[in-house]
C-alpha cells in the first residue's frame, strides 16, 4: 500500500469539518446501471465535493473467467462516490452512489441493511439494466423509490407504463428527474423520506 | 415503443437481514458476516460502518505509526468510515483494521451509526426530511 505519510494527507477543508455534537449518521444509497447519473446525483446535493471510496477484491471474488488456469491473481478496483448532507448539528446524511452489480455489494459492511433506503436511478434507454437491481432490493426488503432520469435522447414513456414494466407495487413512488440540478434531486430524496414517513405509520416496514 | 418486461420479485428470507433491535434491547444477534465487530474501550461490541463516525481521543503517542497519526489529525472533527478511506487513500477495509487497532488502544473513539430498524423512529425520518427541505 503506497502511504505517503500524514503531512501529505489532505484532509476535509475548515469548513468541511463536522460539529463536535455529531452524534450520528445515517445513509441512504443511491444505484443504477453505468452512466445513469449516480455521482452526478451525489455531487448535486452534496455539501462536500463528493469523496470516493476504494475496495479492492481479487479475481476469485469477481467471477470473471480464470485466464485458462493461470493462477495469477487479478486484483480489481471497486470505487463508490459519495456525498454528505448535514442534518442537525448532531445528525448527518451520507449518500452513496454504487453501481448496479450485486457482486460488487459485500465489499462494503451493511451497506444496504442499515441503509434508510434506496434510489433506483433508472435510464429509460436502458431500462433493463435496472432489473436486476431492483430484485435484489426487493429480496432484501430495502425499500426504494425509483427515479428516472431524463435524457434528452431517451424514450418517454408514461409513469404507468413505467410501473408495469418495472413490475413495481402500486405503492412503490417513481419520480422523473434531472440529477443535475440539486432541487430535483432533493425532491428525489424528499420523495424516498416520505415512502419511508408512510411506511413507519402504517407499520409495513420491517 | 414497448419497453422491456421486468418480473417482481419478494423478500427472500435468508438474504433479508435481521434489523439489529434498538439498543437497551437485549442487544441482538449479528448478523454472521459482519467482519469488523471490534470491542470498543468499554468492552462493548461496534461494528463499524462506512458511516460510523470516528473521533480522535488522544494526541498521537510517540509510537504512533505515520497512518495512525494522519487519522488522528483527521479526526479531530468527527469523521466518518468512508471520508477516513477517501482522505487516506485507502481501501475501506484496509482503514477498517486501522481504526480497529486505534479503538482497542483507546486513541479514537467511535459514534456507531443509526440503521433501519424493526419499529422505524419516525422523529428521526421527518428530522432528515426537515434538514433535506433547507437545501
Ligand atoms: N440530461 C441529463 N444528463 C445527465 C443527468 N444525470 C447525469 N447526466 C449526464 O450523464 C453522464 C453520466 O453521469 P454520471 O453521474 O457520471 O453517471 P454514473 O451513474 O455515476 O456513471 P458510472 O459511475 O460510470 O456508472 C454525465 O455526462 C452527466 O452529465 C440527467 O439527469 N439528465
Ligand atoms: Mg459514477
Amino acid at each position: 500500500m503506497d502511504f505517503k505519510g500524514s503531512d501529505t494527507i489532505p484532509g476535509p477543508r475548515t469548513e468541511d469539518h463536522l460539529p463536535h455534537t455529531a452524534q450520528a449518521a445515517v445513509k441512504i444509497v443511491i444505484v443504477g446501471g453505468f452512466g445513469v447519473g449516480k455521482t452526478t446525483m451525489v455531487g448535486s446535493v452534496s455539501e462536500i465535493r463528493p469523496l470516493t471510496t476504494e475496495e479492492t477484491m481479487t479475481q476469485a471474488g469477481i467471477g470473471v473467467d480464470d485466464n485458462f488456469g493461470s493462477d495469477t491473481k487479478t486484483a480489481t478496483t471497486v470505487a463508490m462516490d459519495f456525498g454528505r448532507i448535514s442534518i442537525t448539528d448532531q445528525l448527518v446524511l451520507y449518500l452513496f452512489g454504487t453501481p448496479g452489480q450485486e457482486r460488487f455489494w459485500f465489499l462494503w459492511n451493511g451497506l444496504f441493511e442499515g441503509a434508510l433506503g434506496a434510489v433506483v436511478l433508472v435510464d429509460t434507454r436502458r431500462l433493463e439494466v435496472s432489473f436486476d437491481v431492483i430484485g435484489r432490493l426487493e429480496e432484501r426488503g430495502v425499500p426504494f423509490v425509483v427515479a428516472v432520469n431524463s435524457f434528452p435522447d431517451g424514450p418517454r414513456y408514461p409513469v404507468e407504463d413505467l410501473r408495469s414494466a418495472l413490475d413495481l407495487a402500486p405503492d412503490i413512488p417513481i419520480v422523473e428527474c434531472d440529477a443535475r440540478r440539486r432541487a430535483s434531486s432533493r425532491d428525489v430524496l424528499m420523495t424516498l423520506m416520505r415512502f419511508l414517513h408512510s411506511l413507519a405509520m402504517t407499520g409495513a416496514l420491517t | 415503443m414497448t419497453p422491456p418486461q421486468r418480473q417482481r420479485r419478494h423478500p427472500s428470507p435468508e438474504l433479508v437481514e435481521p434489523v439489529p433491535k434498538p439498543e437497551g434491547e437485549g442487544g441482538g444477534k449479528r448478523p454472521p458476516e459482519r467482519l469488523y465487530v471490534v470491542a470498543g474501550p468499554d468492552g462493548e461490541r461496534a461494528d463499524l460502518d462506512l458511516v460510523t463516525l470516528i473521533v480522535a481521543r488522544a494526541d498521537p503517542p510517540p509510537s504512533a505509526t505515520p497512518e495512525q497519526t494522519a487519522m488522528l489529525r483527521l479526526t479531530t472533527a468527527p469523521l466518518s468510515v468512508a471520508e477516513l478511506s477517501a482522505y487516506l487513500n485507502l481501501p475501506f477495509s484496509v482503514v477498517t483494521v486501522l481504526i480497529t487497532e486505534m479503538l482497542t488502544a483507546g486513541l479514537v473513539q467511535a459514534r456507531a451509526p443509526i440503521v433501519r430498524q424493526a419499529l422505524p423512529d419516525r422523529s428521526l425520518l421527518e428530522a432528515v426530511m426537515h434538514g433535506l427541505q433547507r437545501l
